[in-house]
């Protein structure tokens, strides 16, 4: 690289535990992921990436007997804490699926459903602000003339692209990515993973992916895991290049297993 | 900003405080109703009630004809309403892939699941009553029987969809005809659910009163002649709570209790035995 | 085995298919032929009295068995007000039940408070007729119709919807007795159609911070309102039909009344009451139209209701 970044800790992760009842599926995680960059979760099923993924905005309190222990410091300020305000901490966190969810509405109301949970908008500022989400999330060519149709009727893709224009809608600190393309062809998968680049600009991202050379092409640094432990976490070209673990080289280079 | 979102909480709060109300206040009508039921029937319940015939106005008696005359209908419906029901629903199940039948027959046989009972008995009156010239027990049964089959269809349709394709391909696949297949191997694997299925029936009809009112109607005395009208336990109940009597209006207590926990209790050992399967799949 | 042998086994075999597979077919044809019968077994009972009024009967009030003149608008009027008043209560406190049993009951309440909810389905609806004479009625006309006429029954508009005196049965208790009856109906089909929702579609509304109750209002609900209209309408389907409960609180009185706390009538109840009692062909051949009425309302209700459940399974197919 030759324009060195400076890098400032967005989430600082300390001794992060996580429970399914009784089963331990995270063991003692501390990790810093940095503001404005693209930070890639990889390793095989059942490693933990996701359940990561759902402690930062706590979406595992929706069901019962899940349980984080440690602490999660957004800009110092630990989220794990009771005090927190779910709805609030989901608003500074944003999150996209596997699959693409568009609300059973129109491509506006998909948009402006969130913005309108936090900010009371006039008509005019809610229009520039779903203009701006969609030009954001590279789909307001194909959507500017089908704003009042259902989101369901789109594409796979275009799905995708819309639940990402949702998230940012809000405008979030941090984007949650959760095996976004998981679902898609590859042609989609291109799209989306160029809207990443973009938007590192603006978000900080934390990807989870199944698949190693989308983590390669599109993060700035790699954590892998595996059953529950944070086995490496780095500089993606140096993970990728130069592992200074053995369990890091044999998944990254299919030796695995 | 923070009003908007401090209106937010509110609303959320108010709207899950009043889905609470709105479980209390279902389960407040059961516990009532339960209560009374036992606050007027229990007093009432004792051996006369099961040993003795409903009585004329003004003197004591029971309800030994009245439940032996709903055994009875109940169980001879349930006898005609169960094989005629597993059939179809095996049809709808095994052979309704194609065609128009299967199709019509689902939907059909949807809408009888919830027609009045009311009607059933008005339809029976027509075609059986008026024939014979009177009412009759069989007329009862015939009219039970109607209620019985939708629901017996239904499930015997949803349970046998639960049985894996691969159950059935296993079967085939040691040459074993399809007819074989479909009662030694698929019915018996849905046999739980399909008896979980009449059960339901059998406790659906059990407290029907409106299709006997033109059909069965009502008997003061024993009979166990199915071609004379016979006494039932949902008609003696409406003619003895409704009376102005007060011997009679207390003997419906205890047959408005009996009645009810008989239901309840088929209802909840249909539930149980249908879950006790359903985890073994 | 010898090849003749196994031959002859294979026949029989096939045969024996073709016999199965007919006398399935045959039951499930009795299926239809049962609907037919019903219609048609109704339509010649009520021939005399649609030759004797024809369409006349919809819309006279008149009901005197001394002179043999019929008209089915109090019982028609009588049934649909009961069923509007049970929809009107039933369908919230059914929406709130379905909530908090898919949202906010604990797992270990979920399965126990569910079957209370179906039991309340399960109690035969002569006992809430019972119950609602005796019990409900009585309180009923003590505590909330001397409020009910106070409060409301001077008011412009829906004033004298509420005025009269307080008697305990009538329409209005009928129609309340009704919801209670339907809620289970219709609050375990929302329960299941809400149990239908993707789990992801719930998460990503929770993950732009909405709260539980804008997950439901703004995304569960217009997710599943096809299903939750069919349930609806299934409730409807069986408040239109029910008997027993009505007859016994809704006062039986062949008399319009714009009054909801004053006796009326509805199909089913006028049949209970009267089916035995009539004399004369054109009385019986009356209520037989009343009854044809009755199933020709509920056929269409039950059919809207089950073609909109249908079609919510339908997209659900198409989409996993």
């Amino acid at each position: 690289m030759s324009v060195e970044k400076t890098v400032n800790p967005k989430l600082v992760v300390r001794d992060l535990n996580f429970y399914y009842g009784a089963e331990r599926a995270l063991k003692d995680i501390n990790l810093t992921i940095p503001e404005k960059m693209v930070t890639a979760f990889i390793g095989p099923s059942g490693c933990g990436k996701s359940t990561m993924l759902r402690t930062f905005n706590r979406m595992y309190e929706l069901y019962p007997k899940q349980k984080a222990t440690g602490e999660v410091l957004l800009d110092g300020e630990n989220i794990l804490d009771k005090k927190q305000d779910l709805n609030t901490l989901r608003a500074k966190i944003g999150m996209v699926f596997q699959k693409p969810t568009p609300f059973p509405m129109s491509i506006y109301d998909n948009i402006a459903f969130g913005a309108k949970l936090y900010e009371n908008l006039s008509r005019h500022d809610m229009d520039e602000r779903v203009e701006w989400a969609l030009r954001k999330a590279a789909l307001w060519t194909e959507a500017k003339d089908k704003l009042k149709q259902s989101g369901t009727g789109l594409s796979g893709g275009q799905q995708q692209r819309l639940c990402i224009a949702r998230a940012i809608a809000v405008k979030p600190q941090i984007l949650l990515l959760d095996e976004p393309t998981s679902a898609l062809d590859p042609i989609s998968t291109a799209h989306i993973e160029k809207l990443i680049d973009e938007l590192k600009a603006e978000f900080t991202i934390i990807i989870v992916t199944h698949n190693m050379q989308q983590a390669a092409r599109v993060s700035d640094y790699t954590a892998y895991m595996y059953l529950g432990d944070l086995i490496e976490f780095g500089d993606t070209s140096t993970v990728f290049t130069n592992p200074k673990r053995k369990e890091t080289e044999d998944y990254i280079t299919g030796r695995f297993g | 900003m923070l009003t908007l979102y401090a209106r937010r909480r509110l609303i959320n709060a108010i709207g899950l405080g009043i889905s609470a109300l709105a479980m209390l206040f279902g389960l407040i009508w059961l516990g009532w109703i339960l209560w009374t039921l036992l606050a007027n029937g229990l007093p009432q319940l004792s051996m006369a009630v099961l040993t003795q015939m409903t009585p004329p106005p003004n003197s004591t008696g029971g309800l030994l004809n009245a439940i032996a005359g709903s055994l009875m209908m109940t169980f001879l419906a349930a006898l005609i309403g169960t094989p005629i029901g597993i059939l179809a629903g095996t049809y709808l199940a095994e052979f309704g892939q194609r065609g128009w039948l299967a199709p019509t027959t689902r939907f059909i046989n949807d809408v009888l699941l919830s027609a009045p009972s009311i009607v059933i008995g008005l339809f029976i009156y027509e075609m059986y009553v008026i024939k014979i010239g009177h009412f009759s027990g069989w007329a009862g049964a015939l009219a039970l029987s109607i209620l019985v089959i939708p629901i017996v269809i239904r499930t015997t349709e949803n349970m046998l969809r639960l049985v894996p394709n691969t159950l059935r391909e296993a079967a085939a696949a040691l040459g074993a005809p399809q007819w074989k297949v479909i009662n030694l191997v698929t019915l018996r694997a849905a046999r739980a659910g399909i008896i979980t299925g009449v059960l339901l029936a059998v406790a659906r009809i059990s407290g029907e009163t409106a299709p006997l009112l033109f059909t069965s109607l009502n008997n003061q005395f024993w009979s166990s002649d199915m071609n004379q009208p016979m006494a039932n336990l949902p008609v003696v109940i409406f003619q003895f709570a409704m009376s102005p009597y007060q011997d009679w209006q207390s003997l419906a207590w205890a047959g408005a209790l009996l009645i009810t926990f008989s239901v309840l209790s088929l209802n909840i050992m249909a539930r149980v035995l249908f879950r006790q399967k359903s985890t073994t799949y | 085995m010898p090849t003749f042998l196994r031959e002859v086994h294979m026949k029989r075999h096939n045969l024996l298919d073709i016999l199965f597979r007919n006398i399935t077919r045959l039951s499930a044809f009795t299926v239809l032929v049962l609907l037919v019968a019903i219609m048609v077994s109704l339509i010649i009972g009520s021939l005399p009295s649609i030759k004797a009024f024809g369409f006349r009967f919809l819309t006279s009030a008149e009901w005197n068995p001394v002179m043999d003149e019929f008209g089915a608008l109090v019982p028609i009027v009588g049934t649909l007000v009961t069923s509007t008043i049970a929809l009107l209560i039933a369908i919230p406190v059914s929406f709130g039940i379905a909530l908090f049993l898919t949202e906010l009951s604990p797992r270990w309440l979920r399965r126990p408070l569910g079957i209370a909810i179906e039991l309340l389905a399960g109690i035969p609806s002569i006992i809430y007729g019972m119950w609602g004479l005796f019990v409900f009625a009585p309180l009923f006309a003590e505590y909330v119709q001397p409020w009910l006429i106070e409060k409301l029954g001077p008011l412009p508009i829906f004033g004298p919807l509420f005025q009269g005196i307080p008697m305990g049965i009538g329409v209005f208790t009928a129609g309340i007795i009704l919801a209670i009856m339907v809620i289970p109906f219709i609050a375990s089909v929302m329960r299941d159609v809400f149990e239908v929702v993707p789990t992801l579609l719930k998460e990503s509304a929770y993950g732009l911070g909405a709260t539980t109750w804008e997950v439901m209002w703004h995304v569960v609900l217009p997710y599943t309102k096809i299903g939750v209209a069919g349930g609806i309408m299934l409730g409807l389907g069986r408040a239109l039909g029910e008997t027993m409960a009505v007859t016994f609180v809704i006062g039986n009185a062949h008399e319009l009344s714009a009054s909801l706390l004053m006796p009326g009538n509805s199909i089913s109840s006028a049949l209970a009451n009267e089916f035995n009692e009539a004399v004369g062909k054109l009385y019986t051949s009356a209520l037989v139209e009343l009854g044809l009425i009755l199933f020709l309302i509920t056929f269409i209700v039950l059919s809207l209701a089950r073609y909109m459940l249908y079609m919510l399974t339908k997209r659900e197919g198409s989409t996993t």
